[in-house]
């Protein structure tokens, strides 16, 4: 479904991405992990012709995108990412119904398919329809994004780190909604983040990349069994290494401890209402 | 005060069609060049330094410079068109840098958001950019309105008529109340456009159709009755109607009123003015037949029309030059001689001319070093003051330059101890001054004479007609009288005239010629 090809980004000296190939299968969902600076996100963003790739090639669907005009192109592939980027001066209506008003929908079909997109995000369309993005949380914010990214039926998405930016209790509920509706519309999905845990949860395969390079790709098992380097290796090792650090931690202070009230872990208030 | 609140329909009227086509001008070219230096970067530090180098042009200078920039590009030079150039010019970089920092101040993240949703680079400007950077867009716009409302006012002097005739004949003529109704006039109305756009933004933001609908309904109808008084004031009925010129002080201003009550009373013809025109926009708009008649002097036009220097000529002499020059250069017909002058001299306090034995320019050599001199804005530039000063020798202790309207309460006061003084000035006696005679004959004569425009001279025979009887009916002390009735009396102009016209037309009945 996705095929890139050598792809090579460079500004004047400074190497972005070096001689990248890679393909993501139709259904699949692919975790671009790495460090900042890595090259994870202007690996995504060449997908989607954002950046215009030095060299290489971008294939989506059989199709060379450099072919297609870019408005074209982007508005076959959903895209989020952390900063949500919603409209301000528009409604959550709006925001989602962006490309099915670009792509010429009738304004029943778009009307119909925001209030089904706002039930999959799990956000009551009566509420939120004609409120303001400034109006929502954080994570009410992301979910309009993926509805929004969502809109016009994409067959592949494209997803910068979109839930980095929330709570963990909010970004493991979004998290939780993402599977189900990659798997309810059997999308193709590449996703960027620097979290472990997150990679290891979203993607059947993950792909390491290192200063502009690919290091390995392979299912987590693959990577956690086979690491191709040490830096694969502790990478793959941090979600358990935080929870050895957890329960020393709570060891240490378990006599300490023992009057002390649990503490009273919630939800923001938006994110409880659902 | 109702007859200046008379006047306020035109001035208003002429002072919103200069305003609300300059900023509407002004936006036309600042907003697509906004748009451009956003999208090719390095144009932004030219373009915003050449509308900043605009801006630091003073306002009146500004206007005053599109005279002769447009008389030299064979466009109209004097009226509306320059004032409006001018306006557009000075209403371009607030709304130009509004528009570059609103949308350079939309966020990288809605960018690419717009992008990744697939906008093409003009659906994202529509949707997103413009949208996001309006309310800064708009606040530029603000601030050109509220400038060129008040910048309009400076329109007078190139010929545009604005509010600003309140404020410059009202200043010269000392008549507040006519100053007061022109800068409260200006600023109502700089709060009502504003409050218009503000409104507009405000409903947009909003989303308010019906506010919206409204503040829009209100503009297009001040638009439409401006397009539509300047289309008919663009084509007026110049058959029947006479332009008369007139400078900005008040012997012009009476001078201007005399002539048109004339036309108006011997001709079926109409009489309008453009007043308080600058000393030498007044000949170039008569030279251009934006004007039809005005009078001028004999030594403004040997000095500064004709460039000639030569001293030591009399009265007649120079007429016939004069007369000679402007028929061959341009076709402008001397029509007739008022029978006074008003010639550049100096003058001093009656007390100091005793004591010092003073009747005589030359008297003044002995004792220049001591005296200070007091002359209006362009005396101390003008020819006759350099042959003063040359052929007399003088060096005064100092020179001050001040308002024109300033000087006699100057030299009365004792802030200074002579003042350039104009012959024809009624405050002369009511100050008590004495006016020192040219005994070296430095100062070319300065008699007043009525010019018509080669049209007037060519094709109106019954304007002519009505001006020449006009020849030889104001002598210097009748000039003077009616200089102070407005000065000192607070008499307008027009009342003056029609006085004078009066008192005329019975003495002519009383001894036929």
């Amino acid at each position: 479904m996705i095929d890139l090809r050598n792809l090579a980004k460079h500004y004047g000296n400074i190497v972005a991405v070096r001689n990248l190939s890679l393909q993501v299968a139709e259904g699949e969902s692919l975790v671009l992990l790495g460090g900042s600076g890595s090259g994870k996100t202007t690996t995504l963003k060449m997908i989607n012709r954002l950046i215009e790739p030095s060299a290489g090639s971008v294939w989506v669907d059989g199709t060379n995108v450099a072919e297609l005009p870019p408005h074209e192109l982007r508005r076959r592939i959903g895209y989020t990412f952390q900063e949500v980027g919603l409209f301000p001066h528009m409604t959550v209506a709006e925001n989602i119904a962006v490309t099915p008003n670009l792509l010429g929908w009738p304004p029943s079909e778009i009307r119909h398919r925001v209030d089904k997109l706002l039930e999959l995000v799990e956000l009551n369309p009566r509420d939120s329809r004609d409120r303001y993005p400034s109006q929502l949380s954080g994570g009410q914010q992301q979910r309009v994004g993926v509805a929004r990214a969502l809109a016009a039926k994409p067959r592949v998405m494209l997803l910068d780190e979109p839930f980095g930016a929330l709570d963990p209790l909010t970004r493991q509920r979004l998290q939780e909604s993402f599977i189900r509706i990659k798997r309810d519309f059997c999308l193709t999905v590449v996703f960027v983040t620097h979290d472990m845990a997150e990679a290891l949860v979203l993607g059947d395969r993950v792909a390491v990349v290192q200063d502009g390079e690919l290091i390995q790709t392979g299912t987590p098992r693959t990577l956690m069994h086979e690491p191709a380097n040490e830096y694969v290796s502790r990478l793959l090792d941090t979600p358990r290494r935080q929870a050895r650090l957890v329960d020393a931690l709570l060891t240490r202070d378990r006599g300490a401890q023992r009057d002390s009230k649990p503490s009273d872990v919630r939800g923001e208030p938006g994110e409880r209402t659902q | 005060m109702t007859e200046q609140l008379a006047l306020l329909p035109a001035y208003l009227t002429a002072h919103l069609q200069l305003t609300l086509l300059g900023l509407l001008a002004s936006s036309a070219v600042s907003l697509p060049l906004g748009l451009t230096i956003t999208r090719v970067g390095w144009l932004e530090r030219p373009v915003l330094a050449a509308a900043a180098v605009i801006q630091t042009i003073p306002s009146l200078a500004l206007l005053a410079i599109m005279v002769p920039t447009l008389a030299a590009l064979n466009l109209q030079s004097i009226g509306f068109f320059p004032a409006f150039i001018g306006l557009t010019l000075y209403g371009v970089l607030p709304i130009l840098r509004n528009t570059v920092t609103g949308i350079a101040g939309v966020d990288d993240a809605l960018i690419d958001a717009a992008k990744a949703v697939g906008m093409t680079p003009g659906q994202q400007l529509r949707r997103v950019e413009l949208p996001i950077a309006m309310p800064v867009i708009i606040a530029g716009l603000r601030t050109a309105t509220v400038w060129t409302v008040g910048i309009a006012t400076l329109s007078t002097p190139v010929g545009a008529t604005s509010l600003g005739n309140y404020i410059f004949s009202g200043l010269q003529t000392r008549n507040h109340a006519a100053v007061l109704v022109g800068c409260i006039a200006a600023a109502v109305l700089a709060l009502v456009l504003d409050g218009l756009v503000r409104g507009l933004e405000a409903s947009i933001r909003k989303r308010q159709r019906r506010q919206f609908r409204s503040v829009l309904a209100l503009l297009v109808g001040l638009y439409l009755y401006t397009g539509f008084t300047l289309a008919t004031a663009l084509l007026p009925d110049r058959v029947q109607s006479v332009t008369i010129g007139a400078k900005g002080f008040t012997e012009q201003y009476i001078l201007a009123e005399i002539l048109g009550q004339q036309i108006e009373h011997e001709t079926r013809r109409t009489a309008t003015q453009r007043q308080s025109l600058g000393s030498m926009v007044a000949f170039d708009a008569l030279v251009a037949g934006d004007i039809d008649t005005y009078v001028d002097y004999t030594g403004t036009l040997w000095a500064n029309v004709m460039g000639r220097t030569t001293v030591g000529l009399d009265r007649a002499q120079v007429l016939e030059e004069v007369r000679t020059f402007l028929a061959d250069r341009h076709g402008i017909q001397v029509v007739a001689t008022l029978g006074f002058e008003n010639a550049y001299a100096v003058a001093a306090r009656a007390q100091d001319a005793e004591r010092l034995q003073l009747t005589r320019i030359s008297d003044l050599i002995p004792w220049a070093s001591t005296l200070s001199m007091g002359g209006d804005f362009e005396f101390f530039s003008r020819p006759e003051w350099l042959a003063i000063q040359a052929i007399y020798g003088l060096e005064f202790e100092e020179q001050r330059t001040m308002e024109a309207a300033l000087m006699y309460q100057a030299v009365a006061g004792g802030a200074v101890d002579l003042i350039s003084a104009y012959t024809s000035d009624g405050r002369i006696s009511a100050y008590d001054l004495r006016v020192l005679e040219d005994d070296r004959l430095a100062v070319p004569p300065y008699d007043a004479v009525i010019l018509a425009s080669a049209r007037v001279a060519q094709e109106w025979p019954d304007v002519l007609r009505a001006l020449s009887g006009l020849e030889g009916t104001i002598d210097v002390n009748e000039m003077r009288r009616m200089n102070l009735d407005v000065d000192e009396g607070g008499i307008n102009p027009s009342v003056v005239a029609n006085t004078y016209l009066a008192a005329l037309a019975a003495e002519q009945s009383s001894h036929p010629q």
